[in-house]
């Protein structure tokens, strides 16, 4: 049967025996959204927003949509995929179910949780009639299977004037429990006006096994609140990952997504921000390193409505083996937008000869006193930069980390969390395969 | 401690080098001077290793170790030192994460350990003194922004910091101003010591009068035409390469 079939015969008996006792408002925004997936389907080729990604390889296996979690992992398991040497709140997730005995959880001064408390709970009927699936909502088909199909994920609830002291972690790990498998976590975020919060976000395959994760992160920052949210991307060969997450924000937030693409077989992320409202800030970083026969796509959008508004997109990426990137970048200044500032800019690295980049800025600019600019490079290593580096003693691997990790720099350079740049860090010498013998 | 014996080397198939003999003893400084495209640069690249250029006869040697085989890392290991014409500017790592990184890698090949971080703070601040280099110029990205003269004065600190038994100042002197000319000769001469070398390739007589050679070679189309003591560079610079063709 193909997944499709599968999905839509799947989803009744989902709804009708979810566990969850539901709010009837969101199961009519789920049955809404799987209707709409079983008109849409998954994307082909042939979709322009898909034309260099194609998921055919991975939709042909059969994939378990409900598997059971593996109540055996432990501590020891997840550590390394952990931030444990910093003060966090967690939030994990093994194989799509809520583990409390692993998570550090609160409800003290904000709701860091869980998503289907939220949906069944009298308490967060408000919230969730607010914001569940506004900014998700009619976007795109997979974005719709992952609402049909919403049960667990994080849910992050800071009321105003709130400075969130420690950072919160959401991983999300597969067992292997199934041979193959879907995951489909829904986080929400919603950050009260003057409040501030850091997010950490992982996705883990503890097995060889074949995992595909579609995930949708809904953001919702008021005025005057900052969001900084990072995403770690370094996942076993065998894992794929569509990541959309969806910003709105209101006027003088500002909002940065970061996003570290180190591993998977298919990574697609679709990243879109939303302005509702003047002054405010987006920024969106990146940087891919692949190597064998790895993909990733990042789709971004900055839709511009208001006046007075900035965005900075910065992302990189280190290509080597037969991997393959894609960049398209999409900026979209609106007539009412005037006196925007909007910057983007996408450099590459292709270390042989067999990677490939296909990179597309795109700006639609219908207001005329802006300031944008968009740049794209495409390049090698500088050789003559390399034949410096080893007059000097250094080896020609470690010269061609050392250029990479230069090259990478800037957009390391944009993370807050002391601890976790550090990580960062190590996880590019990991992945250039070179010991550093300093922070840069 | 170098010794150049008929060394031939061409790149895409054309020959540059056609036969150099060249013996440079520990404690001498010699000069190569010629007309551009004599093959002045060439030679300083071949003995460094660079891998663009063939060698097809004749062979170098330092410390009677045939380099061939040598990747420029290797070369380094074993005491040569290019100082480029044309610093190469790589944005995102300091000058003193980098000179940290070389200095270390030089030991690993040594098979020494990592110099502890207090002692490696100390000798740049003792080699950046001696060469009257601003602290805050370490922190700077390698090479980046930086004018013709703080490049040049980079690679007299890096020279210092490694300290090469075979120092090959490439045009040191283009680009830099009599009193930029001044500060990077006097590093050099505080460098110089009786068992070390210098081998320094110029176009113009200018640099020799503050880093004085023992000896001066003339290169001309790939080969070394003459050879003399330091008043040759002056008759250069009165009578022009012409004389010599």
């Amino acid at each position: 049967m193909e997944l499709k079939e599968k999905l839509v015969s799947s989803f009744l008996a989902f709804e009708n025996k979810g566990g969850l006792d539901l709010d009837s408002n969101v199961h009519s925004i789920r049955s809404k959204a799987m209707q709409n997936f079983e008109k849409e389907g998954f994307p082909t080729k042939k979709d322009e927003e898909w034309k260099y990604t194609s998921l055919r390889s991975i939709l042909k296996k059969d994939l378990g949509l409900f598997p059971s979690t593996d109540k055996s992992i432990g501590f020891k398991d997840i550590k390394e995929y952990l931030m444990n040497d910093i003060e966090s709140y967690t939030l994990i997730f093994i194989d799509g179910v809520f583990n409390s005995f692993l998570s550090d959880t609160t409800h003290d001064d904000c709701d860091v949780c869980v998503l289907s408390s939220a949906l069944s709970r009298p308490k967060y009927k408000m919230i969730v009639d607010n914001y569940f699936n506004t900014i998700a909502k009619d976007n795109n088909s997979l974005a719709d299977l992952n609402t049909a199909f919403t049960k667990e994920g994080a849910f992050i609830n800071i009321p105003k004037n709130t400075i969130v002291q420690k950072p919160i972690q959401i991983l999300n790990f597969s067992t292997g429990n199934e041979s193959n498998v879907m995951l489909q976590p829904r986080n929400l975020v919603i950050v009260g006006e003057n409040s501030h919060v850091q997010i950490i976000e992982r996705h883990q395959n503890l097995s060889k096994n074949t995992t595909l994760t579609n995930s949708v992160t809904e953001i919702f920052v008021h005025k005057r609140a900052i969001v900084d949210f990072y995403k770690i991307q370094d996942d076993t060969k065998n894992s794929s990952l569509i990541d959309s997450t969806f910003v709105s924000q209101k006027q003088q937030s500002v909002a940065s997504v970061h996003t570290y693409s180190f591993g998977g077989k298919i990574i697609r992320n679709n990243l879109e921000f939303y302005h509702e409202g003047e002054h405010i800030t987006s920024n969106l970083n990146g940087i891919s390193i692949l190597n064998e026969k790895q993909h990733v796509d990042n789709h971004t959008l900055v839709n511009h409505k208001y006046p007075n508004c900035e965005s900075h997109e910065l992302y990189k990426g280190i290509y080597d083996d037969k991997s393959t990137g894609v960049f398209n970048g999409k900026v979209m200044v609106q007539q009412e937008a005037q006196k925007t500032n909007a910057f983007q800019q996408n450099n590459n690295i292709l270390i042989s000869d067999g990677a490939t980049i296909n990179a597309k800025p795109q700006l639609e600019i219908f207001a005329d006193d802006v300031k944008c600019s968009h740049g794209c490079t495409i390049g090698q290593l500088d050789e003559s930069a390399l034949f410096y580096m080893q007059t000097r003693g250094i080896p020609k691997k470690e010269a061609k980390a050392l250029l990479l990790f230069a090259f990478g720099n800037d957009v390391v350079e944009k993370i807050k969390i002391p601890k976790l740049k550090s990580k960062i860090t190590k996880l590019i010498a990991q992945n250039l395969g070179v010991e550093l013998g300093f922070d840069l | 401690m170098l010794e150049v014996k008929n060394l031939h080397a061409s790149i895409n198939d054309k020959e540059i080098l056609k036969g150099i003999n060249l013996e440079i003893k520990p404690g001498e400084v010699h000069a190569i001077m010629g007309p551009n495209g004599s093959g002045k640069s060439t030679l300083s690249a071949v003995i460094a290793g660079k891998e663009e250029y063939e060698v097809t006869e004749g062979a170098v040697f330092l410390n009677n170790e045939d380099l061939e085989d040598l990747a420029p890392e290797e070369r380094a290991h074993k005491g040569v030192f290019l100082s480029f014409q044309y610093p190469v500017e790589i944005p995102g790592v300091t000058v003193t994460n980098f000179i940290k990184t070389a200095i270390n890698e030089t030991r690993k090949a040594k098979g020494l350990e990592e110099l502890p971080a207090k002692e490696m703070l100390k000798l740049i601040r003792e080699k950046a003194d001696l060469l009257e280099i601003d602290r805050k110029f370490l922190s700077r990205s390698l090479n980046e922004g930086f004018s013709g003269g703080e490049k040049k004065r980079n690679e007299i600190f890096q020279m210092a910091m490694l300290e090469p038994k075979l120092a090959i100042l490439d045009e040191t002197d283009s680009g830099l101003d009599i009193d930029a000319l001044k500060i990077v000769a006097n590093g050099v001469n505080k460098l110089k010591n009786k068992d070390n070398a210098v081998l320094v390739i110029t176009h113009y007589q200018r640099l020799l009068d503050y880093i004085v050679p023992d000896y001066v070679h003339v290169l001309y189309n790939g080969k070394i035409v003459k050879s003399g003591g330091k008043e040759l560079a002056l008759e250069l610079e009165e009578k022009g390469y012409d004389w010599l063709k």
